[in-house]
């Protein structure tokens, strides 16, 4: 049973010199106890869809399509009924835990806020709850009454995950848990949402521009670009062997510890990711593609088979329609 | 720079006893923080000659209005049962002398500093109440109530104060809580416009959206999360304010639109006016509450700038 499944979402900013779609029509799909993982370059929309399923963009924000969370049609909930889907079907870990804590208050009680603010059990029965998710995040409860200031940054994070974890959701949206740590608490912060994913069967959305940390915490990969997923497909498969040029280049990125054959071909990709105001016609990657052909420009790509429960968005993929006149 | 005292043990222990549940009550723990807190802000604050001057004068100050009704009695304040002669220079019964009703005017100063130091607080406590109000509530809801409370705390803050005041006390009429209402609404605007400031930056920190996404009210996030972090604008306020809301209820009271029936410095510097103090050269009716409030004044205003000097680490570095 699918815990979130969204259909074709489009969400444009209103900003000053005209709209700005940042996602441009994005299925999803994740079922209980899967963790899929959402990767892409800055700006891609990623993070816009881990806050869209929310509902916590500025007012102005256009948001079309369909997101049933845990059976809540989000999309067209009163402010009230949302209030009450929000944490409870789905909770956030922010990428700044460092920003993303009251610095006058203490982390217990900000832990505990969650519980209280859902009236889901009094002040003293939720700090009570605090000191267990503390716990059960690997930091003592007599740390309770500290303020966020009084701990170190994968500290931080690690209450952020409590926090995360406090009314029971039926989704975590990890939005860069680990993109601010150094590489040693990174794995171990990544070690502990793997272990609490797998113990509380937790549904995962794990958003990261960092495809090796995917492969180690994902059941599946989406790969985004210019407000669309360009490709999705097994974490291990699209990694080690990516349909999309896109991804080749994110993939190839990534430096092979104990492969020799990588010092001779470090790769990268050139170009800067599109403007989201002016998205390149066909496939928006097409300018930067090593592998395009004369019909990229004016090919409007999907996400085509391309074998074993894949799906990339490019011509050269075996389920792309036939284009006998142009390939080469 | 200060060195840094040994931290006090920690008043709650258990390294090895590290149960899940922690049985403690948190408004105990809390209350231990908040004095560990306020011991350490003391022994900063103790440091600052200009803070202490201003606190001892204050303390001084708050002591006699405390005390007043034990020092002076009812009789001597009231004209029918004076105790000297009207415009007596001061001798060993009446050190500063007596006024045009034979009271003595050392007892009308004592007893002034309570109304004094009333208006000044009620009026500050209104000022920030008001003030924050209508800061939070524009800079938090933004839009077009934004757009009007501030329209309304521009207005406030151009118009001169004394002719609104004026024209308030006088449709309002002359009271001691006409006084307070008075200073406070015209007062409010410069608050509301530092906490508005300071709203809008706090509304847009990630812990703000931390806490929506988390199911909170406006009602919760205003009150749990803006107005804690706006706080300290509010407080580094209160105190310079105090000391204008004295000086502002002295302006009222001398231009005659103070409560006749109650002493106050003004009020007595009012009177001695009235009565041609100034020309008769009755030094010892205007001097002392002119003196009074000028330490009132200086003292909340030391105080101010050494509450900023120990609050403030970057000026505290210097």
């Amino acid at each position: 049973m699918s815990v979130l499944s969204v259909r074709d979402l489009r969400v444009t900013y209103r900003a000053k010199g005209g709209d700005v779609p940042a996602v441009r029509g994005v299925d999803l799909e994740i079922d209980r106890g899967e963790v899929l993982g959402l990767a892409g370059e800055s700006g891609c929309g990623k993070s816009t869809i881990g806050s869209a399923l929310l509902r916590l963009h500025p007012a102005k924000t256009k948001i079309e399509g369909g997101i049933i969370l845990d059976g809540n049609d989000v999309l067209s909930l009163r402010p009230g009924r949302l209030r009450a889907v929000r944490w409870t079907g789905a909770s956030i870990i922010f990428q700044g835990a460092l920003h993303a804590m009251n610095p006058v208050r203490g982390i217990g009680d900000q832990v505990a806020e969650a519980i209280t603010v859902h009236k889901l059990a009094g002040e003293r029965e939720a700090r009570v709850r605090a000191a267990e998710l503390l716990e059960q995040v690997g930091l003592p409860a007599r740390r309770i009454d500290d303020y966020p200031h009084e701990l170190s940054g994968g500290q931080k994070q690690r209450v952020m995950i409590a926090m995360a974890l406090a009314c029971n959701p039926s989704l975590v949206i990890a939005d860069e848990p680990t993109t601010a740590l150094d590489v040693m608490v990174q794995a171990q912060v990544l070690k502990l949402l793997k272990t609490l994913q797998r113990e509380l069967g937790l549904a995962m959305l794990f958003i990261t521009h960092d495809l090796s940390v995917l492969v180690e915490v994902a059941d599946r990969i989406a790969i985004m670009y210019a407000g669309l997923i360009v490709e999705e497909g097994p974490a291990e498969r699209v990694f080690h062997f990516p349909d999309h040029p896109y991804t080749k280049a994110l993939a190839g990125a990534f430096p092979e510890i104990g492969d020799s054959q990588f010092r001779r071909r470090p790769s990268g990709l050139g170009g800067d990711p599109p403007d989201p105001q002016q998205i390149p016609s066909g496939c928006p990657f097409h300018p930067r593609c090593p592998v395009a052909i004369d019909v990229c420009p004016s090919l409007e790509v999907e996400l085509w088979a391309a074998g074993e429960g894949r799906r990339a968005a490019c011509v050269h993929v075996s389920g792309a329609p036939a284009l006998s006149e142009t390939r080469p | 720079m200060i060195e840094t005292p040994h931290q006090p043990p920690e008043a709650v222990v258990g390294t090895e006893v590290a149960p899940p549940s922690p049985p403690r009550d948190p408004r105990k723990i809390r209350w231990i923080r908040r004095r560990r807190a306020l011991t350490g802000f003391w022994r900063v604050y103790r440091r600052n000659r200009m803070g202490m001057v201003g606190l001892v004068l204050l303390a001084g100050f708050v002591i006699m209005a405390l005390a007043a009704p034990l020092i002076v009695s009812d009789e001597a304040l009231k004209p029918a049962t004076a105790p000297g002669v009207a415009f007596e220079p001061p001798t060993a019964d009446f050190p500063l002398g007596t006024d045009d009703f034979g009271r003595s005017v050392l007892d009308l100063v004592i007893f002034g500093s309570r109304i004094s130091l009333l208006v000044g607080f009620a009026a500050t406590l209104m000022t920030m109440t008001v003030g924050a109000g209508v800061g939070i509530a524009g800079g938090y809801y933004g839009g077009r109530t934004d757009t009007a409370l501030n329209a309304l705390t521009n207005w406030f803050l151009v118009i001169p104060w004394i002719p609104l005041a004026i024209v308030l006390a006088s449709i309002l009429g002359r009271s001691l809580f006409n006084t307070i209402l008075v200073i406070g609404v015209t007062s409010w605007a410069g608050t509301a416009r530092l906490v508005r400031a300071d709203t809008l930056s706090v509304k847009e920190r990630p812990y703000v959206e931390r806490a929506r996404a988390l199911g909170a009210s406006n009602w919760h996030l205003v009150t749990r999360h803006v107005l804690p972090n706006v706080m300290p604008v509010i407080f580094a306020n209160t105190v310079l304010t105090v000391a204008l809301s004295i000086l502002a209820e002295t302006t009222l009271a001398l231009l005659g639109l103070g409560d006749p029936l109650s002493v106050s410095w003004g009020i007595l510097i009012f009177d001695a006016f009235d009565a041609g103090a100034l020309s008769a050269g009755l030094w010892w009716w205007l001097i002392p509450p002119g003196v009074c409030i000028c330490l009132v004044t200086l003292a909340f205003t030391m105080c101010g700038y050494a509450l900023d000097e120990v609050l403030n680490p970057r000026i505290r570095e210097r």
